[in-house]
């Protein structure tokens, strides 16, 4: 034995990018203050073009991609979907559009059920209007979201509901519950919003305390008994904020494991958070799906244990949660291949113990948030 | 309870079963999820067609198989969780 302990796993094959996200676009008309797109938004290049993509879902698909994710920004911006998503589909794809609702009509909903979309997620911001509007910043938006989510149920699609909770409305999670169910949701996702991007920025003005997150799903496991009771095929899924944990989540489970991002501007991803760090990732114009996965030196940065510096390094636990989560590691250490500081084993542990902390006696209101927009995005930029 | 076999499975809406050639079996897709099946599931799945009743499945796959014991009892069971976790509908 030698003295950094155990002996590192075999390498383990590299798996099959199953899930493929393809952010079409950046361009949205809302501006959530918790958006998981890069602050630098604003200063992204060209988008692809519809051929280009069609390259990708083409290559994906032959490498073992099944599921594939439409999203953004809003995705409905791009005049082409109704294509993307037909050529998605005839190559059997599963199809999912991911959206805000914000630009859905019903002629559009019918269009993309001929063209082959297998199912809709309309994300919401709160169940209470006022508060919904105020966090997307359009006083229309929640009427109009309401309205194709029946829609998206009558034209006969599975629907999953989104919504992202944080201090401001996590308190009510059973009126959000209760819509939910209402609109006969056939998934209802009741994700805290993680720390990525724009909620980052907004993390003090977020981060919902203990006590309200302990409540909130209490009050989710009551509904669940309920909803399991009456034989309703709901789907609650609850996603609690990792700065409550002692360990990290095995972060998209694993990096190049399964999933494989592309952003509007063609740049591939390990994960949707990835672009912010520095690592060179390669781009779709000028290399092959098959080259990127297997062989680009992005993907293989963190892939496998040999990366790995302490404590990580000779931790039992490693397999199981592969150190935690990249962006998050570098987003508050500093750099990227420490373990997660969600990890009490991390010797940065403290700054999520201070975020807890903080979180007790925050007093932002939703005003005082910085909102996701091309004028804030380019402050930031240049900041 | 007795399972009533004259009842017809079908996949619930947006759920779609399908061979996956680079996974070399079968998958049920759903929102934002995927199964992998195991060879016995794959063959019940694979006559699951909104058509055949339960009866009709378990005759056509004691045909293709035919002298295995349990047969019936296994397709039932199949059926019971199936329902359990929404994949089908019953009816
Ligand atoms: S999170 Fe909000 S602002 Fe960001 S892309 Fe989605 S809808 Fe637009
Ligand atoms: S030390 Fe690293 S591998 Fe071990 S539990 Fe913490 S983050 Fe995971």
């Amino acid at each position: 034995m030698h003295s950094t302990g155990s002996p590192l796993p075999e390498k383990p094959a590299v798996g099959l990018p199953l899930w493929l996200l393809a952010e079409l676009t950046y361009r949205c008309p809302l501006q959530c203050p918790y958006c998981s797109n890069p602050l630098d938004f604003a200063e992204q290049g060209k988008e692809l073009s519809t051929e280009q993509w069609f390259k990708v879902f083409r290559e994906a698909r032959e490498m073992g991609a099944a599921q594939l994710g439409f999203s953004g920004g809003e995705p409905l911006v791009r005049q082409d979907l109704a294509e993307l998503i037909g050529e998605a589909r005839r190559l059997g794809f599963y199809t999912n559009l991911i959206t805000s609702g914000i630009g859905l009509t019903e002629q559009k909903i019918s269009d993309f059920k001929k063209a082959g979309l297998d199912h809709i997620q309309i994300s919401f911001q709160a169940s209470d209007e006022q508060v919904n509007n105020l966090l997307a910043g359009s006083k229309k938006a929640f009427a109009q979201k309401l309205e194709m989510a029946r829609a998206v149920k009558a034209h006969g699609y599975p629907m999953v509901l989104n919504f992202v909770t944080h201090r401001h409305n996590i308190d009510k999670i059973d009126r959000i519950i209760e819509l939910c169910i209402a609109l006969e949701a056939d998934f209802v996702e009741l994700a805290t919003c993680q720390f990525y991007g724009w909620a980052q920025l907004n993390r003090v003005g977020l981060l919902p305390t203990r006590e309200q997150l302990v409540r909130a799903e209490r009050i989710t496991n009551e509904y669940r008994a309920k909803l399991e009771a009456e034989g309703n095929p709901c789907k609650l899924i609850f996603v609690t904020p990792d700065y409550y944990e002692e360990r990290p989540k095995g972060c998209m489970n694993g990096w190049g494991s399964i999933f494989l991002t592309v952003t509007p501007d063609g740049t591939a991803l390990p994960c949707h958070g990835a672009r912010q760090l520095p690592v060179q990732f390669p781009n779709v114009r000028d290399h092959s799906m098959q080259h990127i996965w297997y062989d680009s030196f992005g993907f293989n940065r963190f892939r496998g244990y040999d990366w790995m510096p302490e404590p990580c390094r000779s931790c039992d636990e490693k397999e199981k949660d592969f150190g935690g989560c990249r962006c998050q590691a570098f987003m508050l250490t500093g750099d990227a291949s420490n373990a997660d500081p969600v990890c009490s084993k991390s010797e940065h542990h403290g700054v999520i113990l201070k975020a807890r902390e903080d979180a007790e006696h925050a007093t932002q209101t939703i005003e005082q948030l910085a909102f996701r927009n091309e004028r804030n995005s380019r402050l930031i930029a240049k900041g | 309870m007795s399972f009533d076999r004259s009842q017809t499975p079908n996949w619930r809406p947006g759920y779609r079963f399908q061979y996956e050639p680079a996974q070399k079996g079968h998958v049920l897709l759903y929102p934002e999820g995927m199964i992998k099946l195991n060879d016995s599931a794959a063959l019940i799945g694979g006559l699951i067609d909104g058509e055949r009743d339960v009866a009709a499945i378990i005759a056509e796959l004691d045909k293709q198989f035919p002298g295995v014991p349990e047969l019936g009892d296994d397709i039932e069971q199949f059926m019971e969780v199936a329902r359990a976790q929404h994949w089908i509908t019953l009816a």
